[in-house]
């Protein structure tokens, strides 16, 4: 094997995977790419029942209802809500007025059936897109997530709310 | 007091690292030996100014010192003792610290071990080693300085999230960071020989160990992280394709390429160029790595609050890193000369496709993982890729990357056998054939289990094959047993380490194909008395009762879990804990393991609407799980026994032979290892 055919095994070699993973990457990220959409985004457009999407904001409180292994609460980015149901066990952090994306579709009548409620390994984070949809709606108050830090302030424990 | 010692500690750190940086790279371009020579007591210096600031930082989180601002944060007097110390780097600024630290102890073994190293490349390499301590420095003393005091001092702390009370996430940070600093000196170096123009077998032999600490490191991090999402998080998930986890991944498969690409370097001179440009991207994968965790602007499962104003400063620290060493490559990398030709069946080829096969993956990773980044940028919306992306595009990659694993090491190096190699692995074709058809009858032969049982397939054929590598090198069944035990005995380190690398790789790929096929679920409501049956073994709830521990209550269920013929197995007590500071709410699952499949059991809310007593409760039928940690410590222990091979031994390469020649003298020998 001389150095030239070498070198454009090398070549055949780059534009073989190069190749590949493009076409693997260009069939793979259409269907599984997941859109995030606040409350007020889903007036503002046509989602069709059973588009798999993100849905972000606050849950509202006073909004969770309990049945069994059956949760129904209301998603809210203060101006527009979704009710959503969810069936299983809520991440430890799910708590009412704070900030949680969940996965899922819409039905018929717009109740989103939510597939996972995405957990969270710090209560004091706030997911990005929660935090723009909350700046977007207006109701950003120097970050929901600062004014739960202060409420931990030492000699000012957090009622626990459960 | 104390705290102020470690700020002080700190910023004389940074002038030792800025001599560091700036002398010996001097001394080295001027042949000036005493300038070069200085590199060596700096890195001794700069070691212990950043050990200072650690002892100082990890005395304050002890004692509980509440006025300073970290310690409040992130502590709290009730904690173990263990969590206190764990505190320490649990947090931003404390990780950052620990980040450092690790670079110092990397260079100060260089400078410590590396004596028979060429007094250039040693200036040079620990100069670029102090220059991304100076930039680690910088970051830390102007915008996350540890030792910021409060006045007045608070009682008490706030606590350490309880999520991180746990041992095995305690050492998850340290060793991660292990690898991902470890990966410096592989950079340090490589930008070395550029300076220097040569790169070479003994500047290979000098990188291959340090690549081979980080990779170990890495790969146990990753495992530790993933154990602890497994059993802490109540998922029973291991691996979710989030951003944080790939952030670790991505580095891995380049440091993965780089260790085998390292080989060729060794032992065939040749692939050089593309060892140095794996070497810059690995260390900059890692740098990219720290800054998706650390500046949260990604959504993650696993994201913690962090503060966008650090992100910037580690992305302008990437920015310079990735720049100047990517300029640099291309203006010297063309003067490195090629090393021999090979042809493409050959263990030089089939390392190259290793190579770009991993480089491929990560790259595939990396694009999906910032995707959303860029999507936000250009107003696309806010997306969000998930696991069905990477699955996608992964899978098929490492199909034929595992295929080839096999094969690769029965080839020669620059003209292989492929006629020779597949003749001597017809029994592992056959055992893997045999695999693929048994697991498709057993799993009830429909078409869902045609993949499963493929990749079950692969999994014994690597495992297979890389037995049929050993037995075939030490002469087994084909020579007497006592030629056999010689041979197995003279077999050097470095091919124990690949062979039990190799067959830890097959099992966790038995394991990830197993578990992700056959796991299932159940999720249900159950009154005392209650009985649920999944996976072939039943749980009977027995109720759940209240519970106190040292520093949460808890509400604690109790199952009986019984196999098929109703013998007890055992009595499983999940948790669900409140923690009070600060207030959170954790879930312990129970998990059961028979060894090759855990059972899984988690306690939800009481439901009493559903009767007296009801919780809402969850049961895993976890398969093969117990082979992703079989996998990854036979990986790491590969690595580790690889390490120990006597042409890498940290310190001492070309002297090992004299050691032997003369047995008489041992003691002399072990007093002078290091001696020049």
């Amino acid at each position: 094997m001389t150095r030239k055919k070498q070198r454009l095994y090398f070549i055949g070699l780059g534009m073989l995977a190069l190749g590949g993973a493009t076409a693997l990457v260009l069939t793979a990220i259409g269907d599984n790419l997941l859109y995030f959409y606040s409350p007020t985004d889903l007036t503002e457009r046509e989602v069709a029942p059973g588009q798999r999407f993100r849905l972000g904001g606050l849950v509202e409180e006073g909004s969770v209802d309990k049945d069994g292994e059956t949760i129904r609460f209301v998603v809210t980015d203060m101006v527009h809500t979704v009710p959503v149901t969810y069936t299983g066990i809520l991440p430890d952090l799910f708590r009412e007025g704070q900030g949680v994306v969940t996965e899922g579709q819409l039905d018929m009548n717009g109740l989103f059936t939510a597939a996972s409620v995405l957990a969270k390994h710090d209560e004091n984070y706030m997911p990005p897109e929660v935090a723009d949809a909350l700046k977007k709606s207006g109701h950003w108050e120097e970050g929901v997530a600062g004014a739960e830090a202060a409420a931990k302030a030492p000699g000012n424990a957090e009622p626990s709310s459960h | 007091m104390i705290p102020e010692i470690g700020h002080y500690a700190l910023a004389l750190g940074l002038c030792v690292a800025l001599v560091q940086a700036i002398v010996p790279m001097v001394g080295a371009h001027r042949n000036n030996l005493a300038l070069m020579e200085l590199a060596r007591p700096a890195s001794v210096a700069l070691f212990l100014t950043i050990g200072v600031a650690f002892a100082a930082l990890t005395h304050s989180f002890i004692v509980s010192d509440f006025s300073v601002s970290n310690v409040f944060q992130n502590s709290h007097t009730d904690k173990p003792l263990l969590y206190k110390i764990s505190g320490v780097w649990g947090n931003h600024e404390g990780s950052l610290l620990l980040w450092i630290l690790i670079l110092a102890v990397f260079s100060l073994a260089v400078a410590l071990f590396g004596r028979n190293l060429p007094p250039q490349l040693r200036a040079r390499a620990l100069a670029m080693q102090a220059m991304i301590t100076v930039g680690f420095l910088l970051f830390i003393l102007f915008t996350s300085n540890p030792f910021e005091r409060i006045d007045p001092a608070p009682l008490n702390g706030r606590g350490l999230n309880p999520l991180l009370q746990d041992p095995g996430l305690a050492f998850h940070p340290p060793m991660l960071y292990l690898g991902y600093v470890g990966f410096s000196m592989a950079f340090s170096f490589a930008i070395a020989a550029l300076i220097e123009g040569r790169v070479d077998a003994a500047w290979a032999r000098w990188v291959r160990p340090w690549t081979l600490v980080a990779w170990v490191f890495l790969t146990l991090g990753i495992a530790l992280g993933s154990w602890w999402a497994y059993y802490e998080l109540g998922w029973g998930g291991w691996w979710y394709w989030d951003p944080v986890e790939n952030a670790s991944f991505i580095p891995w498969l380049s440091g993965t390429a780089l260790l085998h690409s390292a080989i060729v370097v060794e032992k065939r001179d040749t692939l050089k160029s593309w060892t140095i440009l794996l070497a810059i991207i690995t260390f900059s994968l890692s740098l990219l790595g720290t800054f998706l965790v650390r500046s949260g602007v990604l959504t993650s499962v696993h994201a913690f609050a962090t503060d966008p104003t650090r992100g910037v400063f580690i992305l302008l620290l990437l920015a310079i890193t990735v720049v100047g060493s990517l300029s640099l490559y291309a203006w010297r990398a063309p003067q490195l000369k090629s090393g021999g030709v090979f042809s493409p069946i050959s263990r030089e080829g089939s390392l190259l496709l290793n190579n770009v096969l991993l480089s491929t993956a990560s790259a595939t990773v990396l694009l999906g993982t910032l995707y959303p980044l860029f999507a936000d940028v250009l107003n696309l919306g806010k997306v969000s890729v998930g696991p069905p992306f990477f699955n996608a595009v992964f899978v098929p990659l490492m199909v034929p990357m595992i295929l080839v694993m096999a094969v690769g090491p029965m080839l020669a190096w620059k003209r292989g056998d492929a006629y020779g190699a597949a003749r001597r692995l017809w029994l592992a074709l056959v055992a893997a054939a045999g695999v693929f058809v048994a697991t498709y009858i057993l799993a009830g032969g429909s078409w869902i289990d045609v993949g499963a049982a493929f990749g079950m397939g692969i999994g014994a054929w690597l495992l297979l094959g890389t037995l049929v590598e050993w037995a075939e090198r030490v002469h087994l069944f084909r020579a007497s047993p006592t030629t056999t035990i010689k041979r197995a005995a003279g077999l050097p380190r470095a091919a124990y380490g690949m062979t039990l690398a190799h067959a830890g790789t097959a099992i966790l790929v038995m394991g990830v194909v197993g578990n992700t096929a056959w796991k299932t679920e159940s999720i249900q409501v159950m009154a005392p008395g209650d009985v649920v049956e999944i996976g072939g073994v039943s749980y009977l709830f027995e109720g759940a009762e209240r519970v106190e521990g040292p520093n949460y209550q808890a509400i604690q269920g109790r199952f009986h879990l019984r196999d098929g013929d109703g013998g007890l197995i055992a009595t499983m007590e999940p948790e669900k804990r409140r923690y009070s500071d600060p207030p959170m709410a954790t879930s312990e699952a129970a998990i059961q393991t028979d060894g090759v499949t855990d059972f899984y059991a988690v306690i939800g809310d009481p439901s009493p609407e559903d009767g007296p007593g009801a919780y809402v409760t969850r049961f895993y039928h976890e398969p093969f799980v117990p082979f992703l940690w079989y996998g990854t410590l036979l990986m790491g222990l590969g690595g580790i026994v690889s390490l120990t091979d006597r042409r890498h031994r940290v310190g001492a390469p070309t002297r090992s032979r004299s050691r032997v020649a003369a047995p008489g003298a041992p003691a002399e020998a072990a007093a002078t290892p290091h001696a020049r």
